[in-house]
């Protein structure tokens, strides 16, 4: 799996005798939610996306190395009625017959301060690939760590709602992603 | 006495056909967009609807504080029922103000769509989402909107008798600019 993202920064934690070194690399998909909110006519319409996958590796002793992919099933998107999600898989939103799937891959992370972290990476939707940055908090709840982050995505990089939708006084251009990952630290090794 | 008091005071005039007017733009409004497929025109469509609606409540609290207030001219002479039907028609009318857009507004809730007051002023949601809820207060609302249009047709067809079979001051006394 994973593992061999993390493989190496652990190995050299271990060697160097720190801390015991925690990584939280099983994703709780169960726990996890993937939400957003878009502002039709100023009016926020909450949504999400019920099925995704994520890998994290992530160990709060040593951040920089952590690594996080996530790809989500667009078809999954609960657009807050079933007029829109009939509408939003179609071709002028996000064109799931060929595009099935939106991914992120981190290729930074670094530390804010406290439990303040932001992962940089590239977003692909739709066959756009853009830079995200995304501020997160870390939370270790027992065996658990908690990810709760967010940025605005600007819908119309992506070419999501084309033609007619392309007007953002109806639907802003802007979209508010919340994530909530629940990623359980891997067993320990000796 | 004189002629002056006979009319409608100024404020009561006012607010009877800036409401009257608002109810007709609606109307059309909420008939035209609900058949339409999703699109940008129709959210706005939708939106302006609901504000339109809001206005019409909002504007019912100062016309009914008037109301209470200020004693309307009396009756011009008719037959008694007819003018205990002007009487129940009006009372109806006025509770038709309040119940459609406030259905509509429950309507809104339910159906997962805060109504924000001219795209700046969120109003509360005072009932959750819910799927069943929300095709309920459609039907409360459609039905409530067939009664305020029953009632609107009696009102004006009640206002035409009077001014045109009666030939009486009735309808004269609220038109705006009327002496």
């Amino acid at each position: 799996m994973n593992i061999r993202f993390i493989a190496l920064p652990a190995a050299v934690l271990l060697a160097a005798g720190t801390a015991q070194a925690v990584e939280f690399n099983q994703v709780d998909a169960g726990k996890s939610t993937l939400a957003f909110s878009s502002k039709q006519m100023g009016v926020p319409v909450p949504g999400n996306f019920k099925r995704f996958t994520s890998q994290i590796s992530f160990d709060p002793a040593k951040p920089t190395a952590a690594h996080t992919t996530l790809e989500i099933d667009l078809a999954s998107i609960d657009a807050g009625s079933k007029d829109a999600n009939d509408e939003v898989v179609g071709k002028q939103w996000f064109n799931v017959k060929a595009f099935p799937t939106a991914k992120f891959v981190s290729t930074s992370v670094r530390a804010l301060g406290g439990n303040k972290y932001e992962a940089s990476g590239k977003m692909t939707i739709k066959g756009q690939t853009r830079d995200v940055v995304a501020p997160f908090t870390f939370k270790q709840e027992g065996a658990s760590g908690v990810f709760d982050g967010g940025f605005v995505l600007k819908r119309m990089d992506y070419g999501i709602g084309e033609g007619p939708w392309a007007d953002v006084s109806a639907v802003a251009n802007e979209i508010d992603i919340k994530f909530h990952v629940v990623a359980n630290a891997a067993p320990t090794k000796k | 006495m004189n002629t002056a008091s006979q009319r409608y005071s100024g404020p009561a005039i006012a607010a009877h056909w800036i409401i009257a007017l608002l109810i007709l733009a609606a109307w059309p409004l909420g008939a035209y967009m609900h058949e339409l497929p999703l699109s940008p025109t129709k959210l706005k469509l939708y939106s302006y609807h609901k504000w339109i609606g809001i206005t019409v409540l909002l504007l019912f609290v100062p016309r009914i504080l008037w109301r209470i207030t200020h004693r309307p001219p009396a009756a011009l002479p008719m037959p008694a029922w007819q003018h205990k039907i002007a009487e129940g028609t009006h009372h109806l009318l006025y509770l038709l103000m309040v119940l459609v857009p406030l259905s509509g507004w429950l309507m809104s809730s339910a159906k997962g769509f805060q109504t924000v007051y001219f795209g700046v002023l969120p109003l509360p949601d005072l009932v959750a989402k819910s799927e069943e809820l929300g095709d309920l207060l459609k039907e409360v609302h459609e039905a409530l909107n067939f009664g305020l249009l029953l009632l609107v047709g009696l009102h004006v067809a009640g206002a035409l008798k009077h001014h045109v079979i009666d030939r009486d001051a009735t309808l004269r006394r609220m038109l705006p600019f009327g002496k």
